[in-house]
């Protein structure tokens, strides 16, 4: 207890100092904490993709349409357990910055093949049921103030024309990684509308959704896709939902490669702003520890009151820093517009790098005014004073 | 009895590869119970002798014996031990630690034994009463004057019941009045409490209260 007490009242003896260093830390850990979620929420989709699930596309490139026809063909390959289908709708929700996806997708499969969406059997049947129908991510509910029996108006571009859906249910992600912020809606209602309004572009899907029996199996199956429409005018690319979420991440990866650099190089400054201040009070203190040998306190007392005051000062600062990571990050999603970031949690591993980052400072910052202390000669420290 | 027995006693300091001798080839004898004055111009080793009895420096040459214990062998760790048990010191300038109050800095030594928390606070209180400031243990250093600084540095000597006391001119930083009651003091720890004190000053004023007194003059004793 007497240690702890001298160790608070060593820490704090030059307030302003000690209280700045704090801040420092914290500012460096909330930096730290901030940046890094940013990286772990862009890469969130890729991390939550499933083993069993793949996407085959246009082989030139996604934004071209599949016939809608391949969609038994794909059935019937050994190892394929179900086909899903969708199409990228966008369209333009209240104005140009509502980002979130909204996507035509067949109500027969959808939830199958997406068991990390939450919803219950009756929304799964008025999905089926009525044409115009949606269900949407309960993020959406939260950030629209949206309600079940509402109706969505977007104005369509990809698929032009003024487009109304009626929400007939909310889905949940089964846990904090899955995206909430889709809109997800019957795709009869996008096929029947252009088989009136643009025939030709009806029965296309943007892309095929399989689930595989087995996950070690999907080099076969991807192959085996591929070859039955090799030749034709429209061939396919089939990948794992992961392979396909990061060729999206990619495109950005410099830009993220920096960003968690510079996280990095902020633990770098965690740990110059508490040398310093150590590296300050190790002069300062020469003579008060020399005094505590000449009573008889060791090497090692002194080593512990040091690493105490240390590891004290980083372990407030990184408590802190962590304290606001959490109300900040909640901010931010508030902020940016939904959909930037489907999922913006601060991952386990973030916060374990943080903290872990500020009390590695804490020991590394201590050790070199341990060894002054401890290496200075009790009668050299004495003169220090006189 | 003698309490402190040096033999052949030598230190020199080295500056780059120049040998400078402080104390030449000293042997003498401290008995158990005197109040010993080591007296000698600036510069002529009255501090570094001092030290070297007290266990936190080490000869270039000779033996120390304090109490049966030769400690000029021994390891850091275990001098560290002893002068605990052994050692009481009182500085020039106190060196009380600022962050804590006069009753903690005279706990402070008391850490280092096994004593109950409750034993240690009863030896505290009786040491701030020996030297006459049991109503300022909630102070802290910067808020008593330099002769009660000294005294609470008395009581922090004292606090362990040490084998040997000794106070590096202690009275060297204060006012006339001021190290009249030291002085005092530490007459009266030699004769009520029995204490073995060894004292190094160079005013003549300080020496007369000594029992016994030694000279010092370019590394060698008189
Ligand atoms: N750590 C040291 N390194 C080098 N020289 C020292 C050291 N300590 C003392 N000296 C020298 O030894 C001599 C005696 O010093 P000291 O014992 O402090 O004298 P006194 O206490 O009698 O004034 C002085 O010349 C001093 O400069
Ligand atoms: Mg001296």
């Amino acid at each position: 207890m007497y240690i702890l007490k001298l160790i608070l009242r060593n820490a704090f003896r030059h307030k302003l100092r000690t209280l700045l260093t704090i801040l420092g830390i914290a500012i460096a850990v909330l930096a730290f904490g901030i940046m890094r979620t940013v990286v772990t929420s862009w890469y969130s989709g890729v991390e939550s993709s499933q083993a069993n699930r793949m996407i085959t596309v246009h082989r030139v490139s996604f934004i071209f349409e599949l016939p809608l026809a391949y969609r038994d063909r794909i059935t019937k390959i050994p190892g394929v357990k179900k086909v899903s289908f969708a199409n990228w709708f966008q369209g333009i929700y209240i104005d140009k910055n509502q980002f979130f996806a909204r996507l035509a997708v067949d109500p027969e499969t959808i939830w199958d093949v997406s068991p990390e969406f939450v919803v219950t059997d009756s929304v799964k049947e008025a999905l089926k049921k009525q044409r115009n129908a949606c269900v949407i991510g309960a993020k959406l509910v939260r950030d629209y103030n949206l309600h079940v029996g509402d109706l969505m108006s977007i104005e369509g571009d990809i698929y032009p024309g003024k487009w109304q859906m009626q929400i007939v249910g909310v889905y949940q992600g089964k846990d904090q990684t899955v995206d909430e912020t889709q809109m997800l809606f019957n795709w009869h209602y996008l096929d029947e509308e252009l088989k009136q309004n643009e025939p030709g572009r009806d029965g296309h899907v943007g892309w095929y959704v399989l689930q595989i029996d087995n996950p070690n199996d999907r080099a076969r199956v991807s192959a085996a896709v591929d070859d039955l429409f090799a030749n034709s005018s429209a061939e396919t690319k089939t990948q794992t939902e992961k392979e396909f979420q990061q060729s999206f991440v990619s495109m950005s990866g410099a830009i993220l490669t920096a960003i968690n650099a510079v996280a990095f190089v902020i633990i770098g400054i965690i740990l110059l702003v508490l040398s310093n201040t150590m590296a300050m009070t190790a002069r300062e203190r020469i003579g008060e520890y020399a005094v505590m040998r000449t009573l008889g306190f060791s090497a090692k007392n002194i080593s512990q009151l040091v690493a105490g005051e240390s590891l004290l000062i980083s372990l407030v600062g990184g408590l802190i820093g962590l304290g606001v990571t959490y109300p900040l990050c909640a901010a931010i999603q508030k902020i940016v517009p939904t959909g930037w970031f489907p999922v913006f949690n601060v991952e386990t591993v973030t916060v374990v790098l943080a903290f872990g980052s500020a009390i590695a400072a804490g020991v590394v910052a201590a050790a070199f005014p341990i060894s002054r202390a401890v290496r200075t000669k009790i009668v050299d420290g004495l003169r220090h004073i006189a | 009895m003698a309490i402190v027995s040096i033999r052949k006693l030598s230190k020199s300091y080295w500056r780059d590869s120049l040998e400078i001798p402080v104390l030449r080839d000293i042997s003498f004898e401290i008995a158990e119970g005197d109040f010993l004055g080591l007296m000698g111009p600036s510069g002529s080793g009255k501090t570094t002798l001092l030290n070297l009895i007290a266990g936190i420096d080490k000869p270039t040459a000779g033996t120390i014996d304090v109490a049966g214990t030769e400690i000029t062998t021994m390891g850091e760790s275990p001098l560290a031990a002893w002068r605990a048990r052994h050692i009481g010191f009182v500085f020039q300038f106190y060196n009380l630690l600022p962050v804590l109050t006069a009753r903690e800095n005279v706990e402070l030594p008391l850490l280092l034994s096994k004593l109950p928390k409750k034993e240690r606070k009863e030896h505290v209180e009786f040491a701030l009463k020996v030297v006459g400031l049991a109503d300022r243990m909630h102070h802290y250093p910067k808020q008593l004057s330099g002769g009660q600084e000294q005294r609470v540095a008395i009581a922090r000597a004292i606090v362990t019941d040490p084998t040997l006391l000794v106070a590096d001119e202690p009275t060297g930083d204060l006012d006339k009045s001021s190290a009249e009651e030291i002085l005092k003091l530490l007459e009266r720890l030699n004769s009520e409490f029995k204490k073995t004190i060894v004292m190094v000053t160079h005013d003549p004023r300080a020496a007369e209260r000594a029992h016994s007194v030694r000279h010092l003059d370019k590394g060698e004793l008189s």
